[in-house]
């Protein structure tokens, strides 16, 4: 429980609670990616070095950014004061209990039935990458697999229509 | 004598050091590390902006900067000067925190990727090791700043400048990332330190850069390319084509903190540059082995301003590109050859060493290269321009 983890944690808890408080969504979006940096920190404070890197590089640089863009295309330069919040105030906090009750029992069954690791992992891009290509080889090809097929799906959806339905054009 | 000059700068840091008692050694040792880079490079991007102005002046025919100092050498001074006197405008509808925080955070960015770059030998401030990855997931972190600076202004012009900006730097990030990954399996490491240490040695005078492969230039030039682009310059300085395109997601910004955004991109353009010479031109090691006792930050350094020249004469050399231009370069051409180009580098790599592997990856290479762009030019064709309004 050092400084440094207080103020991560704070920082986190900070993004986090704005992200789902604040009016403007893209003030939203914001707050959220500040959260996020907080988490990949923690991570990294952890010594999981290649997972915060990873949570900066896809939810900051890529989920964040298309969230924004999002915005930016579906409204409105200046994005009204939206009030779906409201919509869900009861079943929010119901189902974040939930959650975190599930989370809690997950952790406290797992560490009490698992020995505590004694070694740290040490070199851990190396030893995730040795563990990607052998163990879990099937996986990761099936992912592969499921975002090219996403990729392609993405090109097909945006490809230019007026080749093979010259007629529907101007209806 | 050679070895005391090579770490002059690690062993002043350690007789620093000496003086510091234990319990403040840990944050002082950052702090001495730190505080040259972040002197360093703003240094250097004030001599990039003379020299800038001094070789494109001189390729477009005329003098540049000469009246500040000798020859212009203070012109920096006075640029820094007049944008610190400047009025510091905010629209009046714009949102003014998140208006504020934008250049905050891009150059906060563009400072942080320095943390993972060798300058020379044992001067890195933090050999992480994951150290490549941190200079990608950092540096995707401008793209936020763009969207904050495009948003926050609340003014249509910055806000498309701002879409440009984002779509270009995310295109050219698949290229950027993926031409740096033959380095990263040639290398076995994503540790930039590691990745320096395998390119080091000599064959008679020549070293092993991996510049010096099939795979190493193409990954290189494609990497350069992307460079570039993603620090949005010419001839893909679409975001920020001035006086056609209504300059870009700063256009609102001005004194200062417009000049924090010129700071941010000269700094990106040199923390790419400094990645590319990690990558394929053996960081801070000599050209030559009769080179080496010239120490290794004047390698890194020379290195740096080499590429710098390289990518002002372009600036000074190419037309900018159109939109759909740039972006069916980045997604049909400098995408799919990257691809190709690690299929080469895993070729290179399980081949026994000799000349049947040069000829075979070499082959690949160019012969993807030609194969697709003869594919992008079929169904097109090319005639003298009209201009509706113009002619």
């Amino acid at each position: 429980m050092t400084i440094s983890f207080l103020l991560l944690a704070a920082i986190t808890i900070i993004g986090t609670a704005a992200a789902m408080s604040l009016k403007n969504l893209v003030h939203c979006v914001l707050a959220l990616s500040l959260g996020l940096v907080g988490l990949a920190a923690l991570y990294m404070q952890l010594g999981a070095q290649f997972v915060g890197f990873t949570q900066i590089l896809v939810y900051v640089g890529a989920v964040a950014i298309l969230a924004a863009f999002v915005i930016m295309m579906t409204r409105s330069a200046n994005p009204t004061l939206t009030n779906a919040a409201s919509s869900f105030r009861a079943s929010g906090p119901l189902i974040a209990v939930l959650v975190f009750a599930v989370l809690a029992w997950a952790t406290i069954s797992g560490t009490s039935a698992q020995p505590i690791l004694t070694a740290a992992p040490e070199g851990s891009v190396g030893q995730i990458g040795t563990a990607l290509m052998h163990r879990f080889v099937l996986p990761l090809e099936v992912i592969g697999l499921l975002l090219t097929a996403a990729l392609i799906g993405a090109g097909i959806l945006a490809m230019d229509e007026h080749r093979g339905t010259q007629h529907r054009g101007k209806q | 004598m050679f070895e005391t000059i090579d770490q002059i700068f690690v062993l002043i840091k350690h007789w620093l050091l000496g003086y510091v008692p234990g319990a403040l050694q840990p944050i002082s040792s950052a702090i001495l590390s730190v505080v040259p880079v972040i002197i360093a490079f703003p240094l250097l991007f004030a001599i990039t902006t003379v020299l800038e102005r001094k070789g494109l002046g001189r390729m477009q025919n005329r003098y540049g900067p000469n009246r500040t100092g000798w020859f212009g050498i203070l012109q920096p001074m006075a640029d820094g000067i007049k944008s610190l006197t400047k009025e510091d405008i905010v629209p009046r509808t714009a949102d003014q925190l998140v208006h504020f925080l934008a250049p905050v955070v891009m150059v906060i960015a563009s400072f942080l990727v320095y943390a993972v770059l060798p300058i020379g030998r044992n001067m890195v401030i933090a050999d992480l090791n994951a150290g490549v990855l941190f200079f990608f997931a950092i540096g995707s972190m401008v793209e936020l700043s763009v969207f904050m600076a495009g948003w926050s202004s609340h003014s249509k012009y910055s806000l498309l400048g701002a879409m440009r900006a984002i779509a270009q730097m995310i295109s050219y990030e698949m290229p950027l990332v993926l031409s740096s990954v033959v380095a990263i399996m040639a290398a076995g490491s994503l540790s930039t330190v590691t990745i320096v240490n395998m390119q080091a040695g000599y064959t008679g005078i020549w070293p092993h850069w991996y510049v010096f492969t099939p795979w190493g230039i193409t990954g290189f030039v494609i990497f350069m390319i992307a460079a570039t682009a993603e620090s949005n310059r010419c001839p893909f300085d679409m975001p920020e084509g001035e006086s056609e395109i209504i300059a870009g997601y700063f256009i609102e910004y001005s004194g200062f903190k417009f000049a924090l955004f010129f700071l941010a991109e000269y700094l990106g353009m040199f923390a790419t540059s400094a990645m590319a010479i990690t990558f394929f031109l053996g960081g801070w090691a000599a050209p030559f082995s009769f080179l080496t006792w010239i120490p290794s930050y004047v390698w890194f350094f020379g290195k740096l301003l080499t590429l710098i020249c390289a990518f002002i004469w372009v600036r000074g050399t190419l037309p900018r590109l159109r939109m759909d231009q740039l972006m069916n370069f980045a997604w049909k051409f400098m995408l799919p050859l990257s691809l190709i180009n690690i299929v080469g580098a895993g070729i290179w790599h399980f081949m026994p060493a000799g000349f049947t592997r040069w000829t075979v990856v070499s082959l690949l290479v160019v012969l993807s290269c030609v194969l697709l762009s003869r594919g992008l030019r079929r169904n097109k064709w090319f005639h003298v321009r009209t201009y509706r309004f113009a002619s």
